[in-house]
């Protein structure tokens, strides 16, 4: 599988030569946690230009190699939509960016934050250090209320009370209540709230529209929009409307590695493109 | 009329008992997914620290404040021992579950070896206050006090337990934890730290049920711990995985059963009504009394 991946191009040929070298130098039968002999990392200037650098990152869990060498830089500002199909990793793929690779999976390659190795570096230590992410199916505590929940994630002396209220003035209305009754969208808002309660470096955000009324939708979308004029998003997304709204570079994923990388725009902008990456038709919004 | 009321107070005297050793079970196992058998090592640490306390530490005797100095010593005893065995033994083997039941199976019958071959495997007198000793006329029946004093002493930790839960910092960790532990740590807290104190405070709770089963029972020996320890499992597992409260109804419940059926029907009926108990719930209810949410 491995071999036959290392010269394979994306379904547009638009694998850049960069990536090519990458994956050539991941080739690595039985997927031994020595992985990563690189032969070619990204180049010294995309350091600067980045936030964050995923190389060669591979994941396996119970087995399956569900990631085979992912490579993508995520920039200092804005947001990079990691997209693709159901099950082709995104998921994984933020969640071993924060060492949370289940137990019975191993993850191997490179994450750098600020040119720093973070891969395997404890999960709670990551997120002190400035990654907040945002789960999928947004995981609040739902024996615990609303400001119980906020109050958790407080990592600061002085959390942003205002900007989440600002953001979401549910969240303070509802205060006391239990976040388990509180409809998806409102859990949502919970969930993105108590990251924005603290100062980040990188937002890890997965699916946040996923389940959610269109008029949620856009109201998180907002809510987004405005987190990522002060700090850099990494988002998993399905909702094109969405990625169309707030994309700066995308990242494709499909089988296991980056079938595409670029700006969201031009991927949007071809429809056939867009259609062979996602299996989605770029015009109907989702 | 007055055999019930007897009968109740002795019973819910039991369900002390098992509240005490049930609810840092359950507290563990709902935060740090260990099943824990040492537990009940940390009741007879706590018994014979209290024993031995009474005897030879200065200040500490069986009456007044001096039983109480002597408790003390028994319940420090066993939060420091079962802080430790966290510390020593678990922590590093945290994400491996047979290990884990397999260390704390050895630890629990080492330390019953330990204690025989310190004390001697015969039951020890306890030197329980003369006070204890005495009955009140509650509704015509005449009721020891030591029940009583098991019964204050269940309430007031499960009110601490509850306001410690509710209102500390810790306490919120450690609710969410029993949630949902990985959304704790992807949170930035390092939940291991709710670790060692969960087991401190099972710890302190179990040694304190030893210190009293003392007092009820009249005497502590190195198996006592193992005996209780099997119906405080029950009583987690009735009242559902990390939770104080359902601990605490759990254990209400399984004390009066056990103790009713074993007065009106064959002894030791009462023990095997206590286990149908358990397949009842666990058939209506598969996550206990009060499910896994909720934890206060």
């Amino acid at each position: 599988m491995t071999a036959e991946r290392a010269g394979a191009p994306g379904p547009d040929g638009t694998v850049t030569a960069e990536e090519r070298a990458v994956g050539t130098g991941t080739a690595n039968p039985g997927g031994a946690p020595a992985a990563a002999e690189r032969t070619a990392g990204p180049p010294a200037d995309a350091a600067s230009a980045s936030l964050l650098q995923v190389a060669d990152l591979s994941v396996r869990i119970a087995g399956l190699h569900i990631l085979q060498g992912v490579s993508f830089d995520v920039a200092s500002s804005g947001v990079t939509v990691l997209l693709g199909r159901n099950g082709v990793g995104k998921s994984t793929t933020l969640r071993a960016i924060l060492g949370l690779t289940p137990r019975n999976g191993t993850a191997t390659g490179s994450v750098r934050l600020g040119g720093e190795e973070i891969l395997g570096r404890p999960t709670h230590a990551l997120v002190k250090a400035g990654l907040g992410f945002v789960p999928e199916d947004r995981c609040v505590f739902a024996g615990l209320t609303v400001a119980e929940n906020l109050r958790l994630a407080e990592r600061t002396d002085a959390p942003d009370y205002d900007l989440v209220f600002s953001l979401f003035p549910e969240l303070s209305k509802r205060a006391k209540q239990r976040a388990g009754s509180l409809s998806g969208g409102q859990q949502q808002m919970l969930s993105l709230g108590r990251v924005l309660l603290n100062s980040n470096r990188l937002l890890l955000i997965d699916e946040p529209t996923k389940g959610l009324a269109p008029k949620v939708v856009t109201e998180v979308a907002e809510a987004l929009e405005r987190a990522a004029q002060a700090v850099p998003v990494l988002l998993v997304e399905q909702n094109l409307a969405v990625v169309r709204r707030l994309a700066g570079d995308a990242v494709v994923i499909a089988a296991g590695q980056v079938a595409w990388t670029g700006p969201g725009e031009q991927l949007l902008a071809d429809p056939a493109l867009t259609k062979s990456l996602l299996a989605v038709n770029a015009a109907g919004g989702h | 009329m007055s055999t019930i009321v007897l009968m109740t107070v002795t019973g819910l005297g039991l369900a002390a008992l098992y509240f005490l050793v049930a609810s840092g079970l359950s507290l563990v196992f709902g935060l740090a997914d260990v099943l824990n058998f040492a537990h009940g090592l940390f009741l007879s640490v706590g018994a014979y620290a209290t024993w031995w306390a009474a005897g030879n530490l200065p200040g500490a005797g069986s009456d007044g404040w001096g039983f109480v100095l002597a408790v003390a010593f028994g319940v420090l005893a066993g939060t420091v021992v079962a802080a430790l065995v966290e510390l020593v033994m678990i922590r590093p083997l945290y994400s491996r579950t047979i290990e884990q039941v397999l260390v704390t199976v050895g630890l629990s019958l080492a330390g019953v070896a330990a204690l025989q071959a310190g004390f001697g495997a015969d039951p020890r007198p306890f030197p329980r206050p003369s006070w204890t000793q005495q009955v009140v006329t509650i509704a015509e029946a005449r009721v020891p006090l030591d029940r009583l004093l098991l019964i204050v002493a269940a309430l007031v930790v499960l009110g601490l337990l509850l306001a410690f839960l509710r209102w500390t910092r810790y306490g919120l960790i450690i609710r969410a934890g029993v949630e949902n532990r990985e959304m704790v740590t992807a949170l930035g807290i390092d939940v291991r730290k709710a670790f060692t104190l969960v087991f401190a405070i099972g710890g302190a709770a179990a040694a304190l049920a030893g210190a009293l089963s003392g007092v009820y029972f009249g005497s502590v020996s190195p198996t006592s711990g193992a005996s209780l320890l099997i119906f405080a499992f029950i009583v987690v597992v009735i009242g559902g995985m990390g939770s104080v409260s359902g601990s605490a109804i759990a254990a209400v419940a399984v004390g009066l059963l056990q103790q009713f059926v074993n007065y009106y029907g064959t002894s030791g009926a009462g023990d095997i009504c206590v286990v149908a108990l358990l397949a009842v719930v666990l058939l209506w209810r598969p996550a206990g009394l009060a499910g896994k949410a909720a934890t206060a």
